[in-house]
C-alpha cells in the first residue's frame, strides 16, 4: 500500500479539493492520500468530498490554518 | 457511488463568471461528479486562442482597472489562473462543448478557437440530452 503526499499549503479554494482528487484518482484501491493544507474551508470541504466519493476519512488533523487530512482510497 | 452530473451553460465572457464556472465545476468533478461546460455567447470568445484571461470584469471594470486591482487582490491571496482551473478540469474529466450558432453568428472558426480542451461542437439538443440527466445546472 502506497502512501501519496499532497502538499497544497498556500493553495486556495478550489485547488486543495482538486488536487486531493487528482491524487486520488491515481492512487490505487487501499492507498493513503495524505493531504497538508493551510485554507481555512477546504478543511471541511475535504471531508464532505471524501464522504460524497464514498472513501475512508482517516484523520483530520490540525488548525483551521495548517491541516492534515487522510484518507484511504 | 452515485455518478450525477453538472451542466453549465457559460454565456458570459465576463472574467469572474468564468471564474465561477470552472471553480463550480472543478468542486463537482472534485467531488465525484461529471462536469460539462458549454460555452456560447461571450464564454464562447473565452475559448478563443489566446483568449481565457481576456475577459472584464463583470461590474467596476472601469477601462480595466477594476480588472487590475482585482487581479492583484487575486495574486495576494494566491488564487490560480484560469489556465490552471481549464487545465485542471480537463485532467479531472471535466467537458467543454462549444456553440456552433455562436460559431457562425461570431465568425470564428474551429482553428481560432482552443482545440485541445473542446470535446465537442454542438447545440441546443446536446444541452438538453446533458441537462436532462443533471442534477445541477447553471447558467453563467
Amino acid at each position: 500500500m502506497a502512501e501519496i503526499k499532497v502538499n497544497v499549503r498556500g493553495e486556495t479554494c478550489p485547488i486543495p479539493l482538486v488536487e486531493m482528487r487528482k491524487a486520488l484518482r491515481k492512487a490505487a484501491p487501499g492507498d493513503v492520500v495524505e493531504v497538508v493544507g493551510t485554507h481555512p474551508a477546504s478543511k471541511k470541504e475535504i471531508p464532505m468530498a471524501v464522504e460524497a466519493l464514498e472513501l475512508e476519512l482517516l484523520g483530520v488533523q490540525g488548525a483551521d490554518t495548517d491541516w492534515t487530512i487522510r484518507i484511504r482510497r | 457511488m452515485k455518478s450525477e452530473r453538472t451542466t453549465i451553460i457559460l454565456h458570459s465572457g465576463d472574467m469572474d463568471k468564468v471564474y465561477s464556472a470552472l471553480i463550480v465545476a472543478n468542486g463537482a468533478l472534485a467531488m465525484g461528479m461529471e462536469a460539462s461546460i458549454f460555452c456560447t455567447f461571450w464564454g464562447l470568445q473565452r475559448l478563443q486562442k489566446g483568449g481565457l484571461e481576456k475577459g472584464p470584469l463583470s461590474k467596476m471594470h472601469m477601462l480595466g482597472l477594476g480588472k487590475w486591482m482585482i487581479k492583484q487582490r487575486m495574486k495576494k491571496a494566491n488564487v490560480a489562473s484560469l489556465e490552471r482551473l481549464m487545465n485542471d478540469f480537463k485532467e479531472l474529466g471535466g467537458r467543454i462543448i462549444a456553440c456552433e450558432l455562436t460559431m457562425e453568428i461570431m465568425g470564428i472558426g474551429r482553428d481560432d478557437l482552443r482545440a485541445e480542451w473542446i470535446d465537442e461542437y454542438g447545440a441546443v439538443g446536446m444541452y438538453i440530452r446533458e441537462a436532462r440527466d443533471s442534477s445541477i445546472t447553471l447558467f453563467v
